[in-house]
């Protein structure tokens, strides 16, 4: 009975979102255009996220040593490097190693090097961090725990571009969540006033279903059962259009340019299962306020 | 706060009415002619019952100190001129408007302490023909009768069993899928009482269910509603067709500028009363 209830239901609002076609499809297309940005906001965010992420699994730490270190001193200093919490490998390359490395990558410019009394490269750990570290503020806690270490004369491990580039992107973020907060409400909005229109033209009728026994749930129900399939064909239709726009952009520009540098993905399974509930979510909202205004007796 | 104060004045008059030794009841005898010993009888056998209401729009007086009891069963007329406060008495009943004083009790609920979740239980209990039919125009003839039974959660199987034989009964079952606009005022009328007798109500609401149709459509409902009545239920019927007085048995109420002028009882097939 219950569930033959709710198909009965459920029936009524597609029967009614058909009767009112025009009125719908400005409502979903409104929440599809919505979805649409913040999705492909999302997609540009998770793909940047990732590239970035292969980014910081190349950092290394280079503690550069003081000069005329002793090598007692440096294979000490390595255990104290080794011991402190996560790290996971390190290299030493002496000042003679790190002349020679130099000298093999620019070997046309060989001449320059020839000239050199004494080598000016200091000796070198090269630390590998493990894969729980591998986060900025980790990172920066860690190499600030190893430039603290004696003998260490610096450390360097690329944050004068990277950190920037993470604090734009940590931006970018809050932009999109701020947006999608936005375009969360503009769907809201819209919905409760696609409700307000449709509760307007139908007032005659609800008033005579009130008449003849129906209680404020029966009258309710078909409201947010036609709202939250707004939500969701909203939704389904926004993230179709990006997949489509994205699957036109990377079959086209994948093999020749992105190739070996980032695999571009879809949204996450996580992100796009949130915005789905999210434009359900809308369309609830908007039927409640909508229908909270009408119907306080 | 308005409200309270009517509620105690309400109170007062119900200890009156206790301490009185059943004035009302005595001078309903007067009008009726029943014997003292029926006291009792007649109070379990109520299903509606008026207790000094009134109602105000503004200014104006609908309906003025209304106090009547209305039987299990009873064919009740209420007539008067147009603007008597007819259509306004079965409101009441309703709750389609609140009154503005007094009480009434439909099958022992109270309507003045009734929550607003309960009223559509309450609605339930009758079948109401609108004197405007209140047809929905966008929906089919079938749609606007199973309606009905849809808002008690009847199975699609019953509704279409029942709908189409209220529809058989009222003589419109080929105008199963017609849109009430397209249909004549007679046929529109028939369809209102198939709608009000469709869920099978206690009580049946008739606000001028003959209008304006011509005697023999007119003679057709009010058949249909005399076998309704035979068949156990109330039926208050609100018109100011002589037509229909004349050839109704039951209590005729004659209303007028809202107030009861007087009660005529005529003998009923089923339920003989000597006057
Ligand atoms: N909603 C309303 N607002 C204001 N006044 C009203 C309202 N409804 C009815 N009235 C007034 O109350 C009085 C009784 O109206 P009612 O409709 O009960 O009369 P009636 O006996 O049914 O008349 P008719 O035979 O024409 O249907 C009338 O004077 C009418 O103008
Ligand atoms: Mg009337």
């Amino acid at each position: 009975m219950k569930s033959g209830l709710i198909i009965f239901f459920i029936k009524r609002a597609i029967q009614d979102i058909f009767n009112n076609r025009f009125l719908h499809a400005v409502t979903i297309t409104t929440i599809a255009l919505s979805i649409l940005i913040v999705s492909a906001f999302g997609l540009f965010l998770s793909n940047a996220g990732d590239i970035m992420d292969s980014w910081k699994k190349g950092i290394r730490i280079m503690a550069y040593l003081d000069k005329d270190v002793e090598l007692k001193q440096i294979a000490e200093l390595e255990q104290k490097i080794l011991d402190l919490y996560g790290v996971a490998d390190i290299r030493f390359i002496s000042k003679a190693e790190a002349l020679q490395q130099l000298k093999a990558e620019m070997n046309r410019q060989t001449s320059l090097f020839e000239d050199l009394k004494e080598n000016p490269l200091p000796d070198v750990f090269e630390v590998q961090m493990m894969a729980s570290t591998q986060n900025w503020e980790k990172i920066e806690v860690l190499a600030a725990q190893i430039e603290r270490l004696p003998h260490v004369g610096g450390v360097e491990y690329g944050q004068h571009w990277l950190g920037r580039v993470i604090g734009i992107f940590n931006l970018f973020k809050f932009t999109g969540i701020v947006m999608a907060c936005i375009f969360f409400m503009a769907s809201v909005l819209i919905v409760a006033n696609t409700i307000r229109l449709l509760f307007y033209s139908r007032q005659q009728e609800l008033e005579i279903m009130r008449l003849v026994g129906a209680t404020d749930g029966f009258i309710k129900a078909p409201f947010y059962i036609e709202s939250v399939i707004q939500g969701i064909l909203g939704g389904i239709t926004g993230i179709l259009v990006l997949f489509v726009i994205f699957w036109v952009i990377t079959s086209n520009v994948e093999q020749d340019f992105s190739a070996g540098f980032f695999n571009l993905r879809f949204l996450p399974v996580g992100m796009f299962l949130g915005i789905i509930f999210g434009s359900m979510f809308a369309g609830w909202l908007g039927c409640y306020l909508s229908l909270k205004q009408f119907l306080k007796v | 706060m308005q409200f309270c104060g009517q509620h105690r004045k309400i109170t007062t008059k119900y200890l009156l009415f206790l301490l009185s030794g059943q004035t009302v009841f005595s001078t309903f005898n007067n009008h009726t002619g029943k014997t003292e010993g029926m006291n009792e009888h007649h109070r379990e056998n109520t299903i509606i019952r008026m207790f000094h209401v009134y109602k105000r729009y503004g200014a104006k007086n609908a309906l003025v100190d209304i106090s009547i009891d209305v039987r299990k069963n009873e064919m009740l007329l209420v007539t008067g001129p147009s603007g008597a406060g007819k259509s306004t008495l079965l409101k009441l009943l309703y709750l389609g408007e609140p009154v503005s004083e007094g009480q009434i009790l439909i099958e022992g609920i109270n309507l003045s302490r009734i929550s607003n979740k309960r009223i559509p239980f309450l609605r339930r209990k009758f079948g109401i023909i609108f004197q405007d039919y209140k047809l929905i125009p966008t929906k089919t003839v079938f749609d606007n009768i199973a309606m009905v039974l849809e808002v008690t959660g009847e199975s699609f199987r019953f509704i279409q069993k029942k709908v189409s034989s209220v529809l058989r009964t009222v003589g419109m079952e080929g105008k199963l899928n017609a849109f009430p606009p397209s249909l004549s005022g007679g046929e529109q009328q028939r369809v209102a009482v198939a709608r009000a007798v469709v869920g099978d109500p206690k009580i049946i609401l008739a606000d001028e269910p003959t209008g304006s149709l011509d005697s023999e459509s007119a003679s057709i409902i009010m058949g249909l509603l005399k076998g309704f009545h035979d068949r156990g239920t109330t039926v208050i019927i609100a018109t100011h067709d002589h037509e229909i007085i004349r050839k109704t048995k039951g209590r005729a109420l004659y209303l007028k500028e809202g107030s009861i002028q007087s009660e005529d009882v005529k003998p009923t097939k089923k339920r003989p009363i000597t006057i």
